[in-house]
């Protein structure tokens, strides 16, 4: 074979190695992208300690509103503060670890407790509580799910970019979600507004105004 | 198998495919920018329940209510009280920017000993306990040989902290207890000799339609700030007439309807022949003059000679041509101005330079207040009203042993009752009198509320002679210069987290308490100055002890407000609306039931009034005045950081204060506008950046007050100079008080 010949064979020859590569390269960033990313990207926090929502809806009247309730001037009180507990966990009720903690290293003390909240938004979106539950007769479960049957608080996956938890972008990485409360981005609230008819007051866009939310 | 570069490249091709086909960029990018925007030094405030809690704040004299709004227990923004008598809703920057005290770092977080020389700034904490003790320990040992060597300074002389440290005093063994003075102790002055009544003024600006002010900053702070700033739109709506008679053109002076810029220090002079025109027309009041009061006329003094009066001293004395030169202003327009001041419905004249930081002469008070009584408006609509609700602090007696009534029957070291047998308390002199040899007589000073470091004029004598002073015990909330200067510091509670009574805005015409509440809770270890003197007096045992037997300071203020504090801890003020003053028949309780023009006590016998001020002419040609603004706080605790970046480029530039000077003056001596220069008076001299200002009057400086603090914090250390280390105080010859309205000055090319 002549020189050239020979170069040309060790061309085509590498074709092959050439497709393997690109394969081997396909495969790996798929599996990075969709499985690897995602265990990488949320860090696993704990709460403080536990907390049976279960067992404290069956004591109470209200429901949800008995612990998560609207104040007089219409803001929402979101998680309650140590002085709601402490109204009935001055001393130990009952006879868990977790409730031990809480008496002994909050109550006592008088520190309000770190809850890491799964549902709680960047700085830059306004949300009104009154406008959605008032307003809108909402159920809570529709955007937080049936927190209330649970017996326990699940782990808190803190995106390590954000800061702020999974539940945002939701479970699915692909942000493919089953239902309402599996995802709470931006279109996830706007495709509800759409579904339900809320007035889309952008005269530019036609969709809803960006001021109502974002102030 | 060759892993060359192609095979290389085609892996990076099927990475950036695959990944492509994966959500990780789209991801990323999301996160990406909530990130950017989620810095986490951008401070936001926590959610939580919104409250509004009101107090009043003690910042400054005017007194002015506030409502602040708290997200849980942080407090989040300080705005006005509505409803508030006087300043209704509104408020000032350095009270809105009060947050940057309350959270600051500039607080005295625990009890404090200086370890190592004074003014080092070296300090140990130490406990509570600790340091009443050592208090206690140190004035015991004084106590055995000169009790009178005790002496305190307080910022105001009335109100409960105040007769607190007078009565410890008291008990102590020593008459030393001294305040800052200003303005109102002049006006304090002016209505006990003119009618013969402990009294402060009250002035019903709102209804006035003719306002005369002698270099009263109306809108630069005199008075209770928020409420003249609110008198001031009202007189625009009524179309009441405003002239500022000033040396130069202020923020009030540019506001003003009309303003004479008369020569520094001569405006009570401008009075005088002021009131030569009314009498000489027959302008004046005659219901009240001839009926209502004494001195006017030729009178029989008590040796049986006949003494002339207001009206033949102010005749042959004070013609407008008379004083022209001197006040430079036309001998035409003090008339015209004369006439149409007389001709007014509701005329109010008001005096107290500035902010009234500086109690100024006398003479000029009395000339003042007697056009006003010239007018008939005293106790009337628009005018002037002498307000007796002084004392509402009624405490028994305190016990004194034999120490204390030995040492109460020496003479105040400040000359006060001596000296100037008229004068309480004459603060500004005390500098003079440590330092002018031997030891000092004051060998232990309590500080409260007051900054003398700084704000004594002549402030490099004022340290050298706390310098002499062995104990100091400073209750200052936030480190100042006179702190700096203190073996031991009991640290307040902030402003906005104390219990402290507040005695009426100045110049509120209405009988009125106000009640200081705490809105967010202490955030250090200290304790409110009343708890801590009775912590002192407790520790001291004896006659003191028995002397302070309540329990706290709350107990002290519940006692003494009576059955107003419920009111007061509810609302924060009670006022009298439909109070009357007196009428003229009652209103004056001298010796004739009259209001009296001239009394022995005031020594006016026709002489020349416009002050004389230190220095020579020839050696300093040009003449120095202070100036004042909202923007600058003077008192004890001076700008907070907000406060300071208000404060224009014209008048502090990086660290250099300007003086204002009129081009031509400035063209005369080299100067370009913005240079350097030296200022230079025969108190000392700094280096400085100049302001042409056609505003200013030729040959005449002016200097921003509030600047150049060396302690405080970072944000205002070393910023500008003081210019109360430029201006020393000029002694009153009737009340002691300091007078001085200025200095000589010189500017050269730095």
């Amino acid at each position: 074979m002549s020189t050239l010949e020979e170069k040309a064979k060790g061309v085509s020859d590498g074709g092959g190695f050439a497709l393997l590569f690109f394969i081997v390269g396909l495969v790996a960033s798929l599996i990075l992208g969709w499985v690897i990313f995602p265990k990488l990207l949320y860090s696993q926090k704990r709460q403080p300690f536990d907390f049976n929502h279960q067992l404290h809806s069956e004591l109470v009247d209200e429901g949800c509103e008995s612990c998560h309730f609207f104040r007089e001037d219409g803001s929402y009180a979101g998680v309650p503060k140590l002085a709601q507990c402490a109204g009935c966990h001055e001393d130990v009720q009952g006879e868990t670890e977790d409730e031990a903690i809480f008496v002994n290293d909050y109550v006592v003390p008088g520190r309000e407790v770190p809850w890491l909240v799964y549902s709680r938004q960047p700085d830059c979106v306004f949300f009104s509580h009154a406008a959605h539950v008032k307003a809108g007769g909402m159920d809570c479960k529709t955007c937080h799910g049936d927190v209330g049957q649970s017996t326990t608080l699940k782990v808190y996956e803190e995106n390590r970019i954000t800061g702020y938890s999974r539940d945002i972008w939701g479970k699915n990485i692909a942000g493919l979600k089953k239902h309402t409360w599996d995802r709470m981005k931006m279109d996830d609230c706007s495709e509800c507004h759409v579904k339900l008819g809320v007035k889309q007051t952008s005269v530019q866009t036609g969709k809803g105004a960006c001021f109502v939310c974002h102030k | 198998m060759k892993i060359d570069r192609r095979s290389f490249l085609s892996l990076g091709v099927g990475a950036a495919a695959g990944t492509a086909l994966t959500p990780l960029p789209w991801k990323i990018t999301d996160d990406l920018s909530i990130w950017t925007q989620m810095w986490p030094w951008t401070p936001v405030p926590e959610d939580g329940e919104v409250t509004y809690v009101n107090s009043i704040s003690t910042l400054c004299p005017s007194g002015c209510g506030v409502s602040v709004r708290k997200v849980d227990d942080r407090a989040i923004k300080i705005e006005g009280m509505p409803g508030f008598p006087g300043s209704d809703g509104k408020a000032c920057i350095n009270c809105m920017t009060g947050l940057q005290l309350l959270y600051g770092p500039t607080a005295v977080k625990s009890p404090m000993k200086r370890v190592g020389e004074r003014g080092e700034g070296k300090w140990k904490a130490i406990s509570w306990d600790e340091a009443i003790a050592e208090v206690a320990q140190e004035l015991n040992k004084l106590r055995k040989t000169t009790p009178q060597g005790l002496a305190s300074i307080t910022g105001k002389a009335d109100g409960t902290v105040a007769k607190l440290f007078e009565r410890f005093l008291t008990a102590f063994g020593s008459p030393n207890a001294m305040h800052t003075a200003s303005y109102l102790d002049n006006y304090a002055l002016t209505l006990k000799l003119m009618h013969g009544l402990d009294a402060r003024p009250g002035f019903d600006l709102e209804n006035a339609d003719f306002v005369l002010s002698f270099g009263s900053g109306l809108i630069d702070g005199w008075g209770a700030s928020a409420r003249m700033f609110k008198a001031k739109s009202q007189w625009k709506e009524n179309k009441a007439k405003v002239v500022q008679a000033e040396p130069r053109l202020s923020n009030t002076a540019a506001k003003a309807d009309h303003w004479l810029p008369v020569k520094p220090g001569s405006e009570g002079l401008l009075a005088l022949a002021m009131a030569h025109t009314i009498i000489k027309e027959s302008l004046y009041n005659k219901a009240f003059v001839e009926k209502h009061s004494f001195g006017f006329d030729d009178f029989k003094g008590d040796d049986g000679k006949i003494q002339k009066g207001f009206k033949t001293l102010v005749l042959d004395n004070f013609s407008p041509s008379d004083v022209s030169d001197a006040v430079g202003i036309d001998a035409s327009t003090i008339v015209a101005l004369a006439k149409s001041f007389a001709g007014a419905k509701h005329p109010l004249a008001l005096c107290g330079r500035g902010k009234g930081i500086t109690p100024g002469s006398l003479h000029d008070y009395l000339a003042v207040h007697a056009l006003n009584a010239l007018v008939g408006n005293l106790n009337q609509k628009g005018g002037v009203w002498a307000m007796t609700d002084v004392d509402y602090v009624n405490w028994p007696a305190p016990k004194l042993d034999e120490t204390a009534q030995k040492g109460l029957a020496t003479p105040r070291i400040d000359g006060a009752g001596k000296e100037y047998p008229l004068a309480k308390s004459l603060l500004t002199r005390l500098p003079g009198v440590i330092n002018s040899g031997g030891d000092s007589p004051v060998r232990a000073l309590l500080v409260s509320g007051a900054n003398p470091c700084y704000t004594l004029p002549d402030a490099a004598a004022a340290r050298k002679a706390l310098g002499a002073i062995p104990f100091i015990v400073s209750f200052t909330s936030h480190m100042d210069e006179t702190a700096e200067m203190a073996d031991i510091i009991l640290p307040n509670h902030c402003h906005l987290s104390r219990y402290e009574d507040v005695p009426a805005p100045a110049g509120m015409n209405k009988p009125m308490i106000g009640l200081a509440t705490p809105v967010v809770a202490p955030k250090y270890d200290s304790k409110n100055v009343g708890d801590s003197i009775l912590l002192i007096a407790k520790a001291m045992g004896g006659t003191i002890a028995e002397s302070f037997s309540w329990d706290s300071y709350e107990a002290c203020l519940t006692e003494t407000l009576g059955d107003k504090w419920k009111v007061l801890t509810a609302s924060n003020f009670v006022i009298d609306e439909a109070f009357q003053p007196d009428g003229w028949d009652n209103a004056f309780h001298t010796p004739s039931k009259k209001f009296t023009f001239l009394s022995g006590a005031c020594k006016f016998d026709g002489d020349k009034i416009a002050g004389n001020i230190e220095g020579s002419e020839s050696k300093y040609p040009l003449v120095l005045i202070p100036m004042d603004s909202m923007r600058l706080a003077a008192g004890p605790l001076g700008n907070t950081p907000h406060m300071t970046k208000t404060v224009s480029d014209t008048v502090l530039l990086g660290k250099d204060s300007f003086v204002e000077i009129n081009p031509k003056t400035g063209g005369k001596l080299g100067l370009e506008d913005g240079v350097k220069a030296t200022l230079a008076t025969p108190k000392g001299s700094v280096t400085v950046r100049v302001h042409f200002s056609n505003g200013m009057m030729p040959g005449v400086l002016a200097m921003a007050r509030g600047l150049g603090h060396s302690g405080i914090d970072e944000y205002l250390a070393g910023k500008g100079a003081n210019v109360n280390e430029l201006i020393g105080p000029m002694e009153d010859p009737i009340s002691g008080l300091d007078a001085a309205w200025g200095i000589r000055a010189k500017l050269t090319i730095a």
